[in-house]
Formats: structure tokens, sequence, C-alpha cells
């Protein structure tokens, strides 16, 4: 006995110093922008659900932090090479592929049943009706006959083959057991009758490290670990995501201590962000991430000026774009070249660039026949002064700011920029889609990695009243080179020759300038001193994805 | 009187709900085109099958028809934003806004009557009186809600930032300090203006006076004569302001990050969700109305002249 009592208290004394370093923090407040519309992940596309469903759900593939297509509900990636991606023939005689994934042992839903190839294949079949509202349908198009192999292994049959076969995009398993009954009553009004919106707290729905336990709409959606998640365990025993639309309350709430974090997905402005860290010193670790979004100038190449490729590079030319991104934004986003960001692997370093060249705009302007005027605005023979009108979406600081300085420096090559700004709603709803502007709009793109530009580039996606203004080449620019890369581009499977196809895409790009590239966008993290292992990825995939690294330290 | 009022209300909602109807399907933009704009993914194809779906292809008059036939039969219909059914929607946000607005009016009325009462009563006082109602009606409501949080939340650390409570209780009191008290600070200005003014007439009345004469105190001049006789011009300031009570306070809310129907009302016809929209803006209008019926029945009971008008 006294034995056994010595062995107890020695094996207490041993691990005192492990428990003294134990993190005692059960929960983590994060704060985001945005609250998720629906927590489906197949109805409406938004950055707050991706953010919620990064915790709580696992997609079968998705690319990792370093942009490179993964595994994540999955064994393998299929590849042609491993054999689980097999080129054939589709019934109607086109080239088409064979693609299998086999899914992870011991994964299953919150309620314990396993996540099975059933589920996918009820995924598939609802995506494939059209009439469900899942949002993008080039998917379920291409992939004309699903084949569970067994309850672990299911084959998709694509009538097309492209580089992204392995990616499964947003088809990814949905629990047949809850949903598929609700969605045979009728699947038109499946949306409104979907779990996932009418009981999202049943275990069930979740596969992921957390399930959801509370949903306050609008305000937040608290989540606790998943007893059925058979990976790594996460740190915190429940995660509490705040909405907080304004970002001075968000800020605020920070402070006070009523956040632990604020998600760069959906957070503060890098100008506040940047303000916060001189502020508050170390008290937070603040993670500036470049990303996917795009920011840049359309511009209309149907106004006679702007057709003029040397006013459209004299334009690019009398930016200084260094200078703005050091001023504005603490030097923090990445100029951008063409519309293909730096860190993407196709992306040619060797790409034509644009410095600040003040005198070098000037001769373009002059060989393109704009004189300077006695105020200084350039004419034309005609007399026609050089004037653009400069858009933006209205109430964006950050932008409205950029706006004012780019008139200043076109100013000094003799182009007057008359600026209207229009709410985004009237903007993207109207102004652009019906090509309602004359001259440029500065607004941003968001892509995904090796995302092919199809619709902002290729001549059959010029917003036309015969095409009901769908497409979103609002520049409507016209380069027949350009159209037959965008349609090499996505069959070629060789990764050189595609880089190749990609090198002379940018090239065109850089030299035409379809619009004016201006940086991509950073996102700015807030992260407590105590939390480590939280990888931003820069693009659609969430950080909340790989929940289960982040570590507590202290 | 009654029955030509609520017919009165009858027809003004009719004719509300379809000129709210109108604008907000005239605005530019539908829900497609900003689900286009944020996923790059979706083709034209897309947006052509889910305006379909969404109905967005009608007219818009076959529209109005189909939203007012369910809504004559109880069907508020689905908000789009939120996934749910309108009603579910609105509920827990009215409830919040009640919960806000009525504290903060109730805070306002009473401070803002006392200020009014001590104005009228003492005379010498009146210019503070005036300056701090001044001061609280000038004060823009996101600046004072910021400071109160730098000072309180932030600095002191007395107080919740903002969001609400999860534990519920006299923990959802805490959160609602702030917000109550930049929303008092806000409204006061009005009910100790209108209730100085009017009080202070009254006392310079000859049955004051009388009061005064049969030995009655200042005290109880004040509350039991002057203040009941003064109080019509007060009664309507609380009416319109019942309108707000359902309305919320979207600044305050956003401000604070508190759920309500002024924060529900802005993003439902900010993001193109017209059953939400409507439902929301007709509740307010019709809430309004009522307010306004009961004030004047209220004042009615209250001053015998206006019944015999």
């Amino acid at each position: 006995m006294a034995a056994r009592t010595g062995l107890t208290l020695a094996l207490l004394l041993t691990a005192a110093p492990a428990l003294a370093q134990q993190p005692l923090r059960e929960q983590l407040t994060i704060g985001i922008t945005q609250y998720p519309s629906t927590l489906h992940p197949n109805i409406d596309s938004m950055a707050a659900k991706s953010y919620v469903l990064g915790f709580t759900r696992r997609p079968l593939t998705s690319y990792d932090q370093d942009w490179a297509l993964a595994c994540l509900g999955c064994d393998t990636l299929p590849s042609l090479d491993n054999g689980m991606a097999v080129r054939e023939t589709t019934p109607d005689g086109r080239p088409g592929i064979r693609v299998t994934w086999r899914l992870r042992e011991g994964w299953r839903w919150g309620d314990g049943t396993p996540v099975s190839a059933e589920d996918l294949l009820f995924a598939w079949q609802a995506g494939r009706d059209f009439s469900t509202g899942f949002g993008g349908s080039e998917f379920y198009r291409s992939a004309y006959e699903a084949i569970v192999v067994d309850p672990r292994t299911i084959t998709l049959r694509f009538d097309r083959v492209t580089f992204e076969y392995a990616s499964t995009g947003d088809w990814q398993p949905l629990p047949a057991h809850i949903e598929r009954r609700r969605w045979e009553q009728e699947p038109r009004s499946y949306r409104t009758r979907s779990a996932y919106e009418t009981e999202p707290t049943n275990p069930g729905l979740w596969n992921g490290p957390y399930r959801v336990t509370q949903v306050q709409p609008g305000a937040g959606i608290t989540l606790e670990r998943n007893s059925a998640w058979n990976g790594t365990a996460p740190a915190f025993r429940r995660i509490a995501i705040r909405t907080v639309e304004n970002t001075a309350a968000l800020e605020a709430q920070l402070l006070a201590g009523q956040l632990d974090m604020i998600a760069g997905e959906l957070g503060l402005p890098l100008d506040q962000a940047a303000a916060l860290e001189r502020r508050t010193g170390s008290r937070f670790r603040i993670g500036y991430k470049p990303g996917l979004i795009y920011e840049h100038l359309d511009v209309n190449h149907d106004t006679p000026l702007l057709a003029d490729r040397r006013v459209r590079q004299a334009l690019i030319l009398a930016i200084d774009r260094p200078q703005i991104v050091q001023r504005l934004f603490e030097g923090r986003q990445v100029l951008a070249h063409t519309n293909v960001n730096p860190l993407d692997w196709v992306h040619d370093n060797d790409v034509r660039q644009w410095p600040f060249d003040l005198p070098r705009a000037r001769t373009l302007l002059e060989e393109a026949g704009w004189r300077p005027g006695p105020d200084g605005i350039r004419r034309n023979a005609a007399g026609e002064r050089l004037t653009i009108e400069l858009m933006t979406t209205a109430g964006n600081r950050s932008r409205e700011a950029v706006q004012q300085v780019i008139q200043g420096m076109w100013r000094q090559a003799g182009i007057e920029a008359r600026i209207r700004n229009e709410p985004p709603r009237v903007l993207f709803g109207e102004t652009l889609n019906r090509r309602r502007f004359t001259g440029a709009v500065m607004f941003a793109w968001i892509s995904a990695p090796e995302s092919v530009p199809r619709s902002t580039l290729h001549s059959d996606e010029i917003p036309r009243a015969e095409r009901n203004f769908s497409g979103q080449n609002y520049t409507g620019f016209r380069n027949a080179e350009v159209d037959s890369l965008l349609e090499a581009i996505p069959i070629e499977l060789d990764r050189e020759r595609r880089r190749a196809l990609w090198q002379r895409l940018q090239a065109i790009y850089a030299e035409e300038l379809p619009a004016i590239p201006l940086w991509f966008r950073s996102d700015a993290h807030v992260w407590p001193a105590w939390l480590e292992n939280v990888r931003p990825t820069g693009h659609l995939a969430p950080s909340s994805l790989w929940v289960e690294e982040w570590r507590v330290t202290r | 009187m009654l029955t030509a009022r609520l017919l009165q209300i009858a027809v003004t909602m009719a004719a509300l709900s379809f000129a709210m109807f109108l604008l907000i399907g005239l605005m530019p933009g539908d829900p497609i085109d900003l689900a286009i704009a944020g996923d790059p993914r979706l083709t034209a194809e897309d947006a052509a099958r889910l305006r379909a779906l969404h109905g967005l292809d009608q007219p818009l008059l076959s529209r109005y028809a189909a939203w007012a036939g369910g809504l004559l039969h109880g069907q508020f219909g689905h908000s789009r934003l939120f996934a749910q059914p309108v009603a579910q929607v609105i509920w827990p946000a009215l409830a919040s806004t009640l919960v806000l607005l009525g504290a903060a009016l109730a805070v306002a009325a009473t401070l803002g009557i006392g200020l009014g009462l001590l104005a009228a009563a003492r005379p010498r006082l009146a210019p503070a009186v005036d300056t701090i109602a001044i001061l609280g009606q000038s004060a823009p409501t996101f600046w004072l809600g910021i400071l109160l949080i730098i000072l309180f939340a932030v600095t002191l650390g007395w107080l919740p930032a903002g969001g609400t409570s999860d534990a519920g209780g006299l923990d959802a009191l805490r959160f609602l300090v702030l917000p109550v008290a930049t929303l008092a600070v806000a409204n006061l200005a009005a009910y100790a203006r209108h209730s100085a003014a009017a009080v202070g007439f009254t006392l310079r009345e000859p049955w004051i006076t009388a009061a005064r004469a049969r030995g009655n105190g200042e005290a109880r001049v004040l509350l039991r004569h002057a203040f009941p006789n003064a109080a019509v011009p007060v009664l309507q300031v609380a009416a319109l302001d019942a309108g707000a009570l359902v309305g919320g306070a979207l600044i305050t809310e956003t401000l604070f990050a508190r759920p309500g129907m002024g924060k529900l009302i802005y993003d439902a016809v900010m993001g193109n969700d017209t059953n939400l929209a409507l439902v929301a803006l007709l509740l307010v209008a019709l809430v309004t109305m009522l307010a306004t019926l009961a004030a004047d029945l209220a004042q009615r009971a209250l001053d015998p002249r206006l019944r015999d008008a």
C-alpha cells in the first residue's frame, strides 16, 4: 500500500511540470465580419460559410497552403500515373476520363455513421439535378456517370479531360442518411428543407474535427469537438465564431478581450491591421498573407481612346504602384504584372513589367496623338480632352483613397480622371454587367490557384444583350490567340507544356493590357500570441480546414 | 372613428407593400448578380438556371401577385439571406430590438422627462438642461458608441464591447449597458425639451396658481397637476418612437454587433432579400400606425376637449 502511494506520488511529481504546462484554454473565440447565409456546403458560395465549414467538414480534395492539390477526405490523389485516373472514350465518342477516389478509413459523421461512397453518390445525384439549386454546375454537367465500387470507393466518368481531373471542387459528401429523403421529396424546394437549414446542430451533418452546437442567426455560431472525428484531436474543446460586421467594433472587441483572434479571410483591412500592430506591439501576432484577390482597373476597349494599346500602356506607366502600396498599405500588397499571382506555379517571372515611368507615358501619349492643352490636360487633333471616367465601389475607403492618388498621378501625365463611384450592387449589377462604363473601373477578381481566366478574357464572354448580358469580359477584350490559349490550357495535362501556354497568355496580357494590373490583395490575420500553426492559404480554401494543427503554446 | 382609422391603416399597408415591392424589385442587381461577383466558378448558364429557380426571370407584377397571395394566406415566404422562413428570422431580431430599444427608450423617457420637469420647475437650471439636451442630440451615435466602448470596455474593462451574452440572465444585462446608454443619450433630448416646454407652459396656468393656493406642495403641483396636463406632446414623441422600437437602430446594432431589426432590414434590402425586407418594413409601418392610433386614443382619454372635437 505504501509502495503504491509512493508510486502515485512519484508519478504525480513527475507529471507536475507537464500538467503545469498543459494549456488551460478550452475555448477559442474568433471574430469575422460576415455571417454565412447558409451552412449547406453546396448552396451559395461565400467566404463566411467556407470558413465555418472548414472546422466542421472535410472535402475530398482541396488546394493546400502551398497551393497544391491535396487529399483531405481521400487516401491518395488520383492520377494517371497511379492508375486511379484512366483516359477513356465517352459513349458518344469523345475523349473522357474515369477518376476513382478512395475515402479515408474511419471517417465518420458526428452521429457515428461512416462517411461512405453513398454520400458522394447522393451529392452527385443532387448536383446533376439542376433544379436542386446547387451553385456551379460545370462539374456535374461533365461528370456523366457515378459508380459506387465499394463503401469507401467511388468512380466518376467525365466527358472532357482537364488538368483538374483529380479535384473534386464543390462535390463533397452529403449525409445521405439524413438528406436523401428530404431531397427526394422535392428537389426544387430541397434547399429550404435541408437539415443544414432546419436543424444545423444535428451532429450527423458534420464530419470534421468540430460540429455545430449552437447557431445565433446573424450573430454567431458555436462549435464543439466532434467525438466521431478520428484524425488528430484539435486543441480547443469549443470554438465560438462571432460576427461583428463593423471593423472598428471588431477591433474593440479584440482589445476588450472578448475575441481571441480575427480571421484574416474575413477580418480587418490592411491599414487597420497595421495600425493595430503599431499600437499593441507584441500583444497579438499579425500575419499578412498575399492572396488571389486581383485588384485591377477594367478599361472599356470599345471606348476609342482606350482601344489604343499605347494609351493603356501609358495609363499603367503613369501610376506609381510601388509608391501607392508603400504609402497606403505599408508595402503589404504584392504588385501584379498580369492577372496571374506570383505565388502561382504558372506565373512567369520574366513577364513584361511596367515600372512607374512618367516620361515614357508622356511619349506614348504623344505617339497616340494626345498633345498637352493649355490647362495641362492633353487633347487630340479633334480637340477632344483626354478624360477618363474612373469608377469604383462607393464606400470602400481603401479603393477610394487609391482612386484619388491615381487621379493625381494621371494628371501629371496630362490625363484627366473624372471620379464617379457607385454602390457595389449598382456597379456589379448594372454598370459592369451591362458594360455601361466608358473609362476604367477599379475592383477585384477572386480566383483559385491555376484558375483559367476564360470568363474574363475570352471574346465569347463579353456581355451582350443577345446573350442576356452573361459573361464577365467587361472590358470587351478580343484576341484570337488568347481565345485559343484559353481553350487549350484546360485540356493540356502535361505540366511543362501547360506552363508554356500560360507563359504565352501572360506575355500577351502584359503587352495588350486588357485590364490595368494593380496588386494582389493581402489578408491580415490577427492571432493571440499563444496560438501557433495557423497557416493561411491566400486562396479560397480557408485556414480552418487545418484546425487540428492549431496549437496553444502557453 | 376607430373603424375608419383601421380601414385607413389597411389601405395604407396595401399601397405601401406595392410601392416597396416595386422599389426593391427595380433596384439594380439581383441576388444572382451578387453571387456571380463573388464566385468565379459560376458560369453564364448557372446564372440563367439560378434566376429561373428563384423566379427572378418572371415579370415584377406577377412576382408581386404571388408574394401578396402568399401573404394573405399567412405565408411570409423564405429568406434568401438566412435560408430560413421569414418569421423564424424576424422574431429573434424583433425580440432583441424590443429589449434594446425598449430599455433605451424607457431610460431616455425617464431621464428626459425628469430633466424637463427640473427645467420647468427651476427655470435657472433650464440653460443647463438645454445644454445637456443639445449635446445628447448632436452627438453622433457612432461616435458616442465608439467613445463609450473605448472607455468602458477597452480601457477600464468594466463592460463588454459588444455582442450578446452566451450565458443569459444577469450577464445579458452587462451587454445591454453600453448600447442602451448610447441610444438613451441620443433620445432623451426630445423628451426633455418637449416636457420642459409643456410643463413650463402649464405651470403658468391660473389653475396651477389655484392648486398652490389650496396649499399643495411644489412636488405635488408638478407631478399631480401640471405633468398630466402637459403629457400630450410627450405622448406624441413616444408614439413616434414606437416605430423605432421595431425598426431597430442600425448604427447602434452594427457598432455593438447585436442582432436586431435595423441591421436585418438593411441587410435584407442591400442583399435583395425581398421577402424579408418587405415583411420587416411592413411590420415597422404597421406598428408605427397602430402606435399613432393608440396615442390619439390616449390623448382623447387625457383631454376631454379632443373627445368633443
